[in-house]
């Protein structure tokens, strides 16, 4: 027996093994599977058309597991996304449009220098608080605060007078609305409904060629990647647990001495960061923001991403944004008119017949079935290598 | 309203829920290492005592002082800090968690969002969670899924959850209901053991277990204190039993 198990061959079936208990452990397969999914697959298998979208559907992905952690982990669940992902983006495409605006390249505006729009809008003078826009520090800072900052204020605002629910949802999507009404009609200082366009440099790099576009692809993926790994930490510590434990028996962890909305408002906070980061890469990598990303319909369309790929896996929630986005691209070209019942269809579907989304068929049925076929393979490389030994 | 020596110190509590009064000035005194029992009809408003006292409903008026210190208009999580522990009716535990995690996740620390975020299993915290397990008696059960307990299991996890936080007074909403009477012995033994460093006050009906466990009892009707005093004088006392056995 002692040979068998010296023997290079029978090596294999315990190195599988310890392979497999690698892969399990906490779901670290999936997610090294997502990472070579994102960074060699999609880019050897796609023109830099098509990876440019499927980087703009990862943008979405960013807010897709933001709302793992919210509405997933916290319970708490958040209809107004858009706003955080606008807020992101438009602090970004702020700060390009700037670069994009110097005097040489306006100089037919009635005032050189400052975004066409505000031009058009018989604006004289660049805003103040357009100004710390020039500066790339001042934008990436503001991409990062202002929209976890405002979640703050909302969540805490809410959480403490004990307001959750479907009540939540609905001010959130109140917000949503009131936000894209507000960058509609202040034109002259936000672009108003054609957003902000003709975005071309950033620090002087070109932002519009298929190198460049190529480039943002994979510093998306990265980002992404390092957000879910953030998100798996949360999860694994005794903040992800105590989340879980929030969402059943709220009282239980209140009266062990948590202070369960500032629980809350962290996962809110978190998701409106994520959602944040999502949209300034997309205004990088799209190169306009607008805003029909900020009201409602994004906002709920953001939630079904999360709900296709499973509202408590992470890395399911990022296929799910690719199916959703895939479907969009899909139909949408073919029957226009009936996308959107489709995709309410979708999600009825999904949150009737399977409440865990993808992640959720995965597990009860993909994985069961891989297990047993490792497990197999594993027996008749032993089986074979126990033969083979004289 | 002048300091006292008593742990807890309730006076003149009142509270109405639409014009009803649920507590009607309420005086109670609760000494250090007592373990009070409050018995009383159902209605008589015992389990709004408690939630007054941890802070899950807001008095109307009177004040509430524990070691001297003014509860009323604290949060409750700040509430269960300053050492007030609060068992409910029901087993109120993580099914989906393991009983050592369970206990785990009652341990003090780590309490603030980014304390959660970076605690981590040390050994203190595990010895304490063993240490706290073989007092209510699982610890042969501490990777059994909650869920999978029977009732009374399910009881003194909660007991022990509470006990993970050490709080000097421990309240507890008839922590017996629905045991089997093996069960029950374990619980006045384990009751009677675990306040000896602490004051606990339990809510409960059933006489025997309260004669075993109580060192004074407190009779509750229509919000108001009846009588109190050691079991076989409140016992004799002609106005609990009209309460109880009269109209």
């Amino acid at each position: 027996m002692n040979r068998v198990t010296d023997s290079p061959p029978a090596a294999a079936p315990s190195r599988l093994a310890a392979l497999r208990d690698w892969l399990a452990y906490r779901g670290f397969g999936s997610f090294v599977l997502l990472a070579l999914v994102l960074l060699v697959v999609m880019p050897l298998m796609l023109d830099v058309f098509r990876l440019n979208l499927v980087g703009k559907y990862l943008t979405y992905a960013f807010v897709a597991i933001g709302l793992v952690m919210a509405w997933g982990y916290a319970g708490v669940l958040s209809l107004g996304q858009g706003v955080f992902f606008g807020l992101g983006g438009y602090c970004m495409a702020m700060f390009l449009k700037l670069e994009a605006s110097d005097p040489v390249s306006t100089k037919i505006q009635s005032t050189p220098g400052i975004p066409d729009f505000m031009d058009w809008n018989q604006l004289k003078a660049l805003p103040w608080f357009w100004k710390p826009f020039e500066h790339l520090p001042f934008a990436i800072a503001a991409v990062l605060i202002i929209p976890t900052a405002l979640a703050f204020v909302i969540g805490f605002a809410m959480f403490k007078r004990r307001v959750g629910g479907v009540y939540f949802a609905i001010i959130t999507q109140a917000i949503a609305l009131i936000l894209s009404v507000l960058i509609i009609g202040q034109q002259g200082y936000t672009g108003g409904v054609n957003g902000i366009t003709d975005l071309k440099t950033m620090l002087g790099w070109d932002i519009r060629p298929d190198s460049a576009k190529i480039i943002l692809y994979f510093v998306n993926a990265v980002l992404l990647l390092i957000a879910i790994l953030f998100c798996r930490l949360v999860q694994t510590s005794k903040l992800g647990t105590l989340l879980l434990a929030m969402r059943d028996k709220e009282d239980r962890v209140r009266f062990s001495g948590y202070d369960v909305a500032m629980f809350k408002v962290f996962a809110f906070c978190l998701a409106a960061l994520l959602s944040a980061i999502g949209g300034a890469m997309f205004t990088l990598q799209v190169g306009f923001m607008s805003p029909s990303f900020v009201g409602i319909v994004p906002s709920v369309e953001m939630v079904i991403y999360a709900a296709v790929g499973g509202r408590m896996s992470l890395v399911g929630a990022v296929y799910g944004t690719l199916l959703v986005n895939f479907g969009r691209t899909y139909f949408s070209e073919s029957f226009p008119n009936l996308w959107l019942l489709l995709m309410a269809a979708l999600y009825i579907g999904v949150v009737m017949a399977f409440p865990d989304g993808l992640a959720g068929l995965y597990e009860s049925h993909v994985k069961p079935r891989l297990g047993s076929l490792l497990r197999r393979l594993g027996r008749s490389s032993r089986s074979r290598s126990t033969l083979g030994s004289p | 309203m002048s300091n006292t020596d008593f742990l807890l110190a309730v006076e003149d509590l009142s509270v109405s829920f639409d014009g009803f009064k649920a507590i009607d000035a309420l005086n109670l005194y609760v000494d250090r290492g007592e373990l009070r029992v409050v018995i009383g009809p159902n209605g008589a408003g015992k389990t709004t005592l408690l939630d007054l006292i941890c802070g899950r409903t807001a008095a109307s008026s009177g004040s509430i002082k524990f070691k001297n210190v003014e509860m009323t208009s604290m949060a409750e999580f700040r509430i269960v800090r300053a050492g007030i522990g609060r068992k409910f009716q029901t087993p109120s535990i993580y099914e989906n968690l393991s009983v050592f995690q369970n206990l785990e996740v009652s341990f003090p620390r780590g309490r603030g969002v980014f304390g959660a975020l970076a605690f981590r299993c040390t050994g203190d915290v595990r010895e304490r969670v063993q240490e706290v397990a073989e007092e209510i008696g699982l610890a042969a059960l501490l990777p059994t899924e909650a869920g999978l307990l029977s009732h009374g299991q399910k009881q003194w996890l909660e007991i022990g959850m509470l006990l993970m936080q050490d709080p000097e007074l421990l309240m507890l909403d008839e922590p017996i209901a629905g045991m089997s009477v093996r069960e029950r012995e374990i619980t006045a033994e384990l009751l009677t053991k675990i306040c000896q460093n602490r004051s606990m006050i339990v809510i409960e009906h059933d006489m025997e277990f309260v004669a075993r466990i109580a060192h004074k009892v407190t009779v509750m009707h229509q919000g108001k204190i009846l009588a109190e005093g050691p079991m076989d004088q409140v016992q004799n006392d002609p106005r609990v039993i009209d309460v109880y056995l009269g109209h």
